[in-house]
């Protein structure tokens, strides 16, 4: 079943000035279940694309359809609530309410959601058992390392049951050996609960474990490639 | 769970919230403290020309208060004071003859307000002979005839001392001149020197018989209330029983004094509002740093599906916070040092000249009312809420894609 379809894609930036043409004309289809990469050159347009496919950013022309929806005509505030119930999101930085513990970070998605007080307690703790964090619950993330704050990001996009989970550069303020716990963890909500995850990355060893890799350049596609 | 954020988030940059709640704490200590000074002040004021001077209510005959005349007296005035007696909410009565006389010694003269009184009424109406003390004599005390109690700067401007006489000269019932040699038995000092200047005591009788005026009647008839509070009523109730005299409140008596009161009112509140102002641009800078400094955050939050309105909430509440942590410290740290120096005093009395010369005592004992603390708590709480509307707007207008990307 297809969770994602683009179709034409284009995104330019500063049209009036100097326009960057950071996307230009991408059409992909994603199925659920995926376990995909997007790499190229810096500057190539994987952000900008990422940004779209999450709703965070509007196509300057084409279409994205997620779940038949299309998403690409919505407004800022239905986005909004489209992204909350749709989309988990795990970002290079700053992910987390530097005030909440790992578990309220946690359940905070699901209370912007309205789930009732025990259910969400009682799957912040299964999410955070899910990616190994199991007794780190009331740490804050001040106190957390690096990689154990990305995987409370995971948690945190998982904890609304999204289409998909966006991540943008995940790894790239990690070190080889977090690197590689995050990816793991990753892979095995992949393939034991079906969870698709679309994420960009310069790093090798992160490309190596993706089953499908999308090689973007000057913002188009150069190749998509099946493992 | 946006209020336990909001919450926590101000406690993140400690140093600078802690600034923001010190000044506003000092900001409305100093309001409400210099406003209860000036408030000690107003209602010792009114306090003292109420139990000194003019009593809660007098009733005078209607030519009276325009022309002081000995023949416009209230002639039915014991009956009055008869009927008076029966008003619950009326303490005590007393009725006076006033008529303006000179006074001469041998080597000074001066007009004055001669009042004549009976001294046993008096002193339960008026606060007055508590203001002679132990080496100036009493408040007629010995049973002497023709005894007058004058003020220390009336006796000094006459040159007189306690058993001095006075010569005084006024004008009778039948309109011709007389008078006679008062002794004087006492010397007060009141905190209103213009009062003291223009005014000396003499018994009723002495004074009646001199000017062979009706001792049945008199000129005034003062009103002491059980409660301030019931000044209007209680004035209307008597001038309704009394129509053909003229009833006058306190305030109608000294309409300066309510002025100043009603005047004062408004500037204690124009006063804190210009601190609060002031203090408003404290919080919104603080408020707009915060939200600068937490781009990539709020970024992230407008991102995985926190909406605009929690957002603005979410900042809007760190701003109230903020702002009532202040406020409230403020308002305590301000009523207890409003409360102790209230019971203490402050002494003023290095100035005391200054004071006293318009009516003013030396000692003042801050004090203010429930419903100015609770006047200032809403206008803390207003500021609040405009001093978060700058920066919570300010969080809205993100996007979160560029905040998301914003280098910091
Ligand atoms: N807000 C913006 N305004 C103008 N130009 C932008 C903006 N965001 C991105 N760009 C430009 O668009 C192009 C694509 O940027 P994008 O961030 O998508 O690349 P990327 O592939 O994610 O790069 P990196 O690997 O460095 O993260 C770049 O040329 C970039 O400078
Ligand atoms: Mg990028």
């Amino acid at each position: 079943m297809k969770v994602i379809e683009i179709k034409n894609l284009h995104k330019i930036y500063d049209e009036s000035t100097v326009p960057v043409h950071a996307v230009n004309g991408i059409d992909l289809s994603y199925e659920e279940g995926e376990f995909a990469a997007i790499v190229g050159p810096s500057g190539s347009g994987k952000t900008t694309m990422l940004n779209m496919l999450g709703g965070l950013d509007s196509p300057t022309k084409g279409e994205i359809t997620i779940n038949n929806i299309k998403i690409s005509d919505m407004k800022p505030s239905q986005l909004i609530d489209f992204r909350l119930n749709n989309i988990g999101f795990v970002f290079q930085a700053y992910n987390l309410i530097p005030v909440l513990t790992a578990k309220e970070n946690v359940e905070f998605i699901m209370q912007l959601q309205k789930w009732p007080k025990e259910e969400r307690a009682k799957r912040a703790l299964e999410l955070m058992k899910a990616v190994g964090l199991e007794g780190r619950e009331n740490s804050r993330p001040g106190k957390l390392s690096g990689g154990q704050q990305q995987r409370v990001a995971v948690a945190r996009a998982l904890a609304s049951k999204p289409k998909f989970i966006l991540a943008d550069e995940p790894t790239a303020n990690l070190d080889s050996k977090s690197t590689e716990t995050l990816l793991d963890i990753m892979e095995k909500l992949n393939k034991e609960e079906n969870i698709t995850f679309i994420f960009s990355t310069h790093d090798a060893r992160v490309v190596k474990k993706a089953r499908r890799v999308i090689t973007v350049e000057d913002g188009k596609v150069i190749s998509d490639e099946n493992k | 769970m946006i209020w336990s954020i909001s919450w926590k988030n101000i406690w993140r940059n400690k140093l600078r919230s802690l600034i923001v709640v010190i000044a506003i704490t000092l900001g409305l200590l100093a309001g409400v403290f210099s406003s209860a000074l000036m408030n000690g002040i107003i209602e010792r004021r009114i306090r003292a020309a109420i139990e000194n001077e003019v009593s809660h209510i007098q009733i005078h005959n209607k030519n009276f208060m325009e022309n002081i005349e000995i023949g416009y007296n209230i002639n039915n005035a014991n009956e009055i004071l008869d009927k008076l007696a029966s008003f619950p909410e009326v303490k005590h009565v007393s009725k006076r003859m006033k008529i303006t006389a000179m006074a001469n010694t041998p080597s000074q003269g001066t007009g004055v307000n001669l009042i004549g009184v009976y001294p046993e009424k008096e002193k339960q109406v008026s606060s007055l002979y508590k203001y002679i003390n132990d080496s100036s004599g009493t408040y007629f005390d010995a049973k002497k005839k023709n005894s007058i109690v004058v003020s220390q700067k009336f006796a000094d401007k006459l040159n007189l001392n306690l058993r001095s006489k006075v010569v005084l000269t006024f004008v009778g019932t039948d309109g011709t001149l007389t008078g006679a040699a008062f002794k004087v038995v006492g010397i007060f000092k009141t905190s209103n020197s213009a009062f003291d200047e223009m005014n000396a005591f003499v018994r009723f009788d002495d004074l009646a018989r001199l000017t062979n005026f009706d001792t049945s009647s008199a000129h005034e008839i003062a009103i002491l209330l059980n409660d301030k509070n019931q000044t209007n009523e209680v004035a209307a109730k008597i001038a309704s029983a009394f129509p053909q005299q003229s009833t006058m409140t306190w305030l109608e008596l000294q309409p300066d004094l309510g002025m100043i009161a009603e005047f004062l009112n408004l500037w204690l509140y124009v006063f804190v509002i210009i601190i609060l102002l002031a203090l408003g641009f404290g919080i919104v800078n603080t408020m707009l740093m915060a939200v600068l400094e937490r781009v990539k955050e709020l970024g992230m939050l407008m991102a995985v599906g926190m909406n605009k309105k929690r957002v603005f909430s979410m900042i809007m509440l760190e701003t109230i916070f903020l702002t009532l942590t202040g406020g409230a410290l403020g308002m305590l740290v301000g009523a207890v040092v409003v409360y102790v120096t209230g019971e203490t005093g402050i002494d003023f009395s290095a100035y005391a000249e200054g004071f006293s010369a318009i009516g003013y005592e030396s000692i003042v004992y801050p004090t203010i009312g429930i419903d100015y603390y609770l006047g200032v708590t809403s206008l803390v709480i207003i500021t609040g809420v405009f001093a978060s509307i700058y920066p919570a707007r300010k969080a809205l207008k993100l996007n979160p894609s560029e905040a998301i990307r914003t280098e910091m």
